[in-house]
C-alpha cells in the first residue's frame, strides 16, 4: 500500500515533470516558429522585397517615384505594402494567400516586359480599384482619417469635393485613382476611342449596391 | 561765326570725332566699365554670369476664375496643378473640365472651340490638337514680375 502510493506519487511527479517540460518546449517552439513565420512574412512586406522583381521595379515603382507618396515636403512616405497589404492580421493573411497567384504569374512571366505590363494595366488597376472599393479604402484610411480632416486648411476644390463626396457615401478610391501609378487608358471623349476604362468604371456611380436604400417605398394608393 | 568758318571747323572736327570713335574700343579695353552702360540680365547680373538664386515660388492657393486681360486670352489656371499629369492614356485636366465632368466637379467647361480640328470642322469629341492644356493655359505662382508692366485692357473690356 505504502509502496504503491509512493510509486504513484513518483509517477505523477514524473508526468508532472515531463508535462512542464513538454509545455516549455512547445512554448519555446511556438515562439520560434511563430517568430520565424512572422519575420519571413514581414520580410515580404517591405519595399525592397517588392522591387526585387523587375516587374515592379521597372514599371509601377518608377511611376510611383514621381508622386507625393514617394517624395514630399516632410519626407513621410507610404511604401508599397502600406497601400497594397492590409495592416491587420486576418486581412493581411488573406491577401498574402491571394498573392500566391502573383507568384504563379511571376513564374509564367505574364507581365515581365513593359509591353506585357501595359497590355494588362487596365485589368490590374481594376483589381486594385475593386479591392479598395470593397474595403472602403481601408489602406488609405490607415493614414488619412477623414474624421480628422480640417476643411478650413484644405483648398477650395478639395474642401467642397470632399464634403460632397462623403455626403454621397463615396470612398477615397472612387475619385483618387492613379495617385501613385500611371493610369491605364481611360475613355475621355478626346479624339478617337482608345479602348480604355469606361466612365462607369472610372467614375462609378455613388450608390453602392449593398448600401441601404434611401428611396422611400411607393405610398399605397387610396 | 561765318558759314565758311563753320564748314572749316566741321571739316577739322569730323576726323577728330571719327578718330575718337575708332579709339573707343581700345579705351574701353584699357578702363572697362568707366562711363559706359553695363549690360546686365533682367535679374541684374552680368549677361555672361549665371543667374542669381531665385526665391522658391509657391503655386497660388485655389481661388475662383481669374478675369481675362484681353480678348481671346486663354483663361489662366486659378489652382495648383502639381502632380497633375497628361499622358497618352489619361488627361487629368479633362477629368474635371470636360463637358461630361464639369457639372459634377464644378469646374469651368472647356470652350466649344476645342472641338474643332485644324480645318475648322466640328467633332463630337475634343480635338487632339488641344490635348496639351498647359501649352496655352498656365497656373499662377507668387513670383514677382521681373519688369514693370503697365498693360491695361481696353476700357470697353474692363
Amino acid at each position: 500500500m505504502n509502496d504503491t502510493t509512493i510509486k504513484s506519487g513518483g509517477l505523477r511527479g514524473k508526468i508532472k515533470k515531463a508535462g512542464w517540460g513538454i509545455l516549455a518546449i512547445a512554448f519555446l517552439g511556438g515562439i520560434l516558429f511563430w517568430g520565424g513565420f512572422n519575420t519571413v512574412l514581414e520580410m515580404t512586406n517591405r519595399e525592397e522585397f517588392c522591387i526585387s522583381c523587375h516587374e515592379m521595379k521597372d514599371n509601377v515603382y518608377q511611376e510611383y517615384r514621381n508622386t507625393i507618396h514617394y517624395t514630399n515636403r516632410t519626407g513621410v512616405r507610404a511604401t508599397c505594402p502600406d497601400c497594397h497589404v492590409p495592416k491587420d492580421w486576418t486581412h493581411k493573411i488573406i491577401r498574402k494567400i491571394q498573392a500566391s497567384n502573383e507568384v504563379y504569374h511571376k513564374l509564367l512571366g505574364s507581365i515581365d516586359t513593359p509591353e506585357k505590363f501595359n497590355a494588362k494595366r487596365l485589368e490590374l488597376a481594376e483589381h486594385e480599384w475593386a479591392r479598395m472599393k470593397k474595403t472602403d479604402s481601408r489602406e488609405c484610411r490607415n493614414c488619412h482619417n477623414y474624421a480628422s480632416f480640417d476643411y478650413s486648411a484644405q483648398g477650395r476644390r478639395s474642401n467642397t469635393m470632399h464634403q460632397k463626396g462623403f455626403a454621397e457615401g463615396k470612398t477615397c478610391i472612387d475619385c483618387h485613382k492613379g495617385i501613385a501609378h500611371s493610369l491605364p487608358a481611360v475613355e475621355q471623349n478626346i479624339g478617337a476611342a482608345k479602348n480604355g476604362a469606361p466612365p462607369e468604371i472610372f467614375h462609378p456611380s455613388t450608390v453602392e449596391p449593398n448600401a441601404p436604400k434611401t428611396a422611400v417605398a411607393p405610398a399605397e394608393s387610396y | 561765326m561765318k558759314p565758311t568758318a563753320r564748314i572749316f571747323r566741321n571739316l577739322l572736327l569730323t576726323p577728330l570725332f571719327a578718330g575718337l570713335l575708332a579709339a573707343a574700343p581700345l579705351m574701353l579695353h584699357a578702363a572697362p566699365g568707366e562711363g559706359v552702360a553695363k549690360l546686365h540680365s533682367l535679374r541684374g547680373t552680368d549677361v555672361q554670369a549665371p543667374d542669381p538664386e531665385t526665391d522658391m515660388f509657391r503655386p497660388e492657393r485655389d481661388r475662383g476664375p481669374i478675369e481675362r486681360n484681353f480678348v481671346q486670352q486663354p483663361p489662366i489656371i486659378p489652382h495648383t496643378v502639381q502632380n497633375y499629369t497628361i499622358t497618352k492614356n489619361f488627361n487629368k485636366c479633362m477629368d474635371c473640365h470636360s463637358w461630361s465632368r464639369y457639372k459634377e466637379t464644378g469646374a469651368t467647361k472647356i470652350s466649344l472651340t476645342h472641338f474643332k480640328d485644324r480645318s475648322g470642322t466640328d467633332h463630337a469629341n475634343i480635338s487632339t490638337r488641344r490635348y496639351f492644356c498647359l501649352q496655352c493655359h498656365v497656373p499662377q505662382s507668387d513670383a514677382k514680375p521681373l519688369v514693370e508692366n503697365t498693360f491695361k485692357p481696353a476700357s470697353a473690356l474692363q
